[in-house]
């Protein structure tokens, strides 16, 4: 069974001028341990989707249907105190800035042990002990000694290495990685990924890790879905998305990608721009942009199909497609 | 830390440089004091010798020089109005001064804080509203007319508090306190309540400002992602980083407390230093005021002090150099 389950998701932001959809029929499975990449432009909707599965989406924005399981329990509809609980034990997460998400008047350590004690069934003595052997996993140097120190006394890839312990540190299923590298130095993103990647093996926890690297996604993730205007475009194996994407829009970012073993920085521009959520085309959303586009993709929303090895949102792989 | 403190002492130096010369200057050129302890009659030879006793016939920088002399030993000389060593009589009225500021400033942090908290946190509730419209009552109204309104309520029709004065006191050593009598503490509600009330008002906006401030950080939207209970979050995380800035306003404003002290101690025929200074200004009695402006700039240098003293303790990022500070 699926560890993670979004079924439809969608997500509105009720606005003056009218409710602006954000995320519309999203939907997607993780299994357990496995890694998830998920791609696309700047306000594509990726942050957003990883909101509504920790249930801390910024009001207004709300979920307006759709289902999120997890472990087959719904999770979207819980009360705030169930859901809290689960934040931090089942679902962790890791935000992008280091040097903005851990508290500078707390010591990491104090942090850590807070997170532990809110979720397992122990005492602070123990709770510290664990501390101090996660601060080694993530890779913090004299860790017994560093556990007393404030967050601003650690460079920005080594608090980005306490905000992981921070996220992992409950044991979680599933992690929430959103842009986890972005905020660093280039010459230390490859090393936490990696160890993210291997801690995550190690202790079997499923991922979606949210990245405009990629290379990161060649490297790390099993499947991969890109997001365009607040859907799906398309999601498969990364193997097959990264060499063979189907969707013109998934070819578009990976047209430029080099060999797997080579990094890129940016995804390669597309021409034209994303429409603003408040203006998406009927029709197929990528329509303006699609070097392919036929009549059926003006009036008729291409929900995900199967497209060989991947499943994409384009009316090409539906019966009947101009050649 | 040693450094530290040194450092901020000089640079309160020029400060209190300013502020000696402007009160010595108010010896040289406001009123003439000689005229005025003289009383109608006198000779000239009672005249000359006066002048010499109070040193106004030496040149300009001795006499600042001697001055500032005197002062750093807490000697301002005679009150021209009351012929009593300046010092004695400040003694002597501080305590209600201090007692009437403390009280004040407790009240304004005991329930602005909270207040604050509460209007930070439910932004949107009926009492929340309430409360901002009425700290905007407290921040329109002049002190003198709260003060008057508050006698008007509470001793002319409800006759509960007393309208003037101290009530009794009890010494101790030099001290005289009004916390232990019953009439004292009876006597201090309304004026702290005055005197409060502005800083109370500041304090509740500050809070709730800063409250919404890191409320928006993605330091709390990472606690709550780690699954932090509410109350966790509030009154350990987010209020803690609340209160750096408000460690600050609320420093200044205990300072401002004890110089705006003034109109709530008219208003209440409080007798502390501020109704000694406004009964000195209407007798030009220049000694008492040259003290009282050193006093207010030694008071507000020191709780500036205090208050960097108290961010070094509550934020680590100023604590540079680990084992220096424990
Ligand atoms: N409070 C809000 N009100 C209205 N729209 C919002 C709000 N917050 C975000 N959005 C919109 O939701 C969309 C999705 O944003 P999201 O942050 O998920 O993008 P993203 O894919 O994570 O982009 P990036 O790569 O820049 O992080 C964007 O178009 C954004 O403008
Ligand atoms: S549905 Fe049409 S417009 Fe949309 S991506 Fe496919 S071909 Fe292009
Ligand atoms: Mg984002």
């Amino acid at each position: 069974m699926s560890l993670l389950q979004v079924k439809n998701l969608r997500v509105e932001f009720p606005t003056r001028r009218g409710t602006l959809v954000a995320l519309d029929d999203v939907s997607f499975e993780i299994a357990p341990g496995e890694v998830l990449g998920v791609v696309g432009e700047s306000g594509a909707g990726k942050s957003m989707t990883g909101a509504a599965i920790i249930g801390l989406l910024e009001p207004p924005g709300r979920i307006a249907s759709g289902e999120i399981l997890l472990e087959g329990r719904r999770i979207d509809n819980l009360p705030y105190e169930k859901m809290r609980r689960i934040r931090g034990r089942e679902i962790g997460t890791i935000f992008q800035d280091p040097l903005t998400t851990l508290n500078p008047l707390y010591t990491i350590g104090r942090q850590l042990v807070e997170t532990i004690t809110t979720h397992l069934p122990v005492g602070p003595g123990e709770a510290r002990e664990k501390a101090i052997g996660w601060l080694e996993l993530v890779g913090i140097p004299a860790a017994r000694e560093r556990i007393d120190s404030y967050p601003h006394e650690f460079s920005g890839g080594m608090r980005q290495r306490v905000v992981i312990a921070l996220a992992l540190c409950a044991e979680p299923k599933l992690i929430v990685a959103d842009e986890p590298t972005t905020a660093l130095d280039v010459s230390i993103q490859a090393q936490v990924i990696a160890m993210l990647k291997t801690l995550a093996r190690e202790k079997g926890t499923a991922m979606m890790l949210v990245t405009h690297d990629m290379g990161v996604i060649a490297e790390t993730a099993d499947r991969v879905a890109v997001m365009y205007a607040g859907r799906i475009s398309e999601i498969g194996p990364v193997r097959q998305l990264v060499r063979h994407a189907r969707h013109p829009y998934s070819q578009g970012l990976m047209g430029s990608i080099p060999p797997l073993d080579r990094r890129v920085e940016r995804l390669q521009q597309i021409d034209g721009a994303m429409p603003r959520l408040s203006a998406i085309p009927r029709g197929c959303a990528f329509n303006p942009r699609c070097p392919r586009v036929f009549d059926r993709c003006l009036v008729e929303r291409p929900e995900l199909m199967d497209a060989g090895t991947t499943r994409a949102s384009c009316w090409l792989y539906a019966e009947g497609a101009p050649a | 830390m040693f450094s530290f403190i040194v450092s901020r002492i000089l640079q309160a130096l020029p400060v209190m440089f300013v502020v000696s010369l402007i009160s010595f200057a108010m010896f040289a050129y406001v009123g003439d004091p000689v005229a005025i302890m003289l009383g109608q009659d006198f000779t000239e030879a009672q005249r000359v010798a006066l002048v010499r006793d109070l040193g106004l016939d030496e040149p300009f920088f001795v006499q600042f020089a001697k001055f500032v002399g005197n002062a750093m030993q807490g000697e301002f000389g005679l009150s021209y109005r009351l012929s009593r060593p300046v010092a004695e009589l400040i003694a002597e009225r501080a305590p209600a001064t201090l007692e009437l500021a403390f009280s004040a400033a407790l009240i304004s942090l005991a329930v602005g804080v909270p207040m604050g908290i509460y209007t930070g946190l439910f932004r949107h509730s009926w009492l929340s509203r309430f409360l901002l419209t009425f700290s905007l009552v407290g921040v329109s109204l002049p002190t003198f007319l709260i003060g008057i309104l508050l006698i008007l309520v509470f001793s002319v029709w409800l006759g509960w508090l007393p309208s003037f004065g101290r009530g009794d006191v009890v010494r101790i050593g030099w001290w005289s306190s009004g916390f232990f009598t019953v009439s004292g503490l009876k006597a201090m509600i309304l004026p702290a309540i005055t005197l409060g009330l502005l800083q109370l008002t500041l304090i509740m906006r500050l809070v709730r400002s800063e409250m919404m401030e890191v409320l928006r950080t993605d330091y709390i939207k990472f606690a709550r992602a780690r699954g932090l209970p509410n109350r966790a979050i509030y009154f350990g995380h987010a209020l803690k980083n609340t209160l750096v800035p408000v460690i600050t306003i609320a420093g200044l404003q205990l300072g401002s407390i004890i110089a705006f002290a003034i109109v709530t101690e008219t208003v209440f025929q409080w007798p502390g230093m501020g109704l000694l200074f406004i009964q000195s200004v209407g007798a030009a009695d220049i000694p008492v005021m040259a003290a009282y402006l050193m006093l207010i700039a030694v008071v507000f240098v020191t709780i500036n002090l205090i208050v960097d003293l108290l961010y070094y303790a509550v934020d680590p990022r100023l604590r540079t150099g680990r084992g220096a500070g424990h």
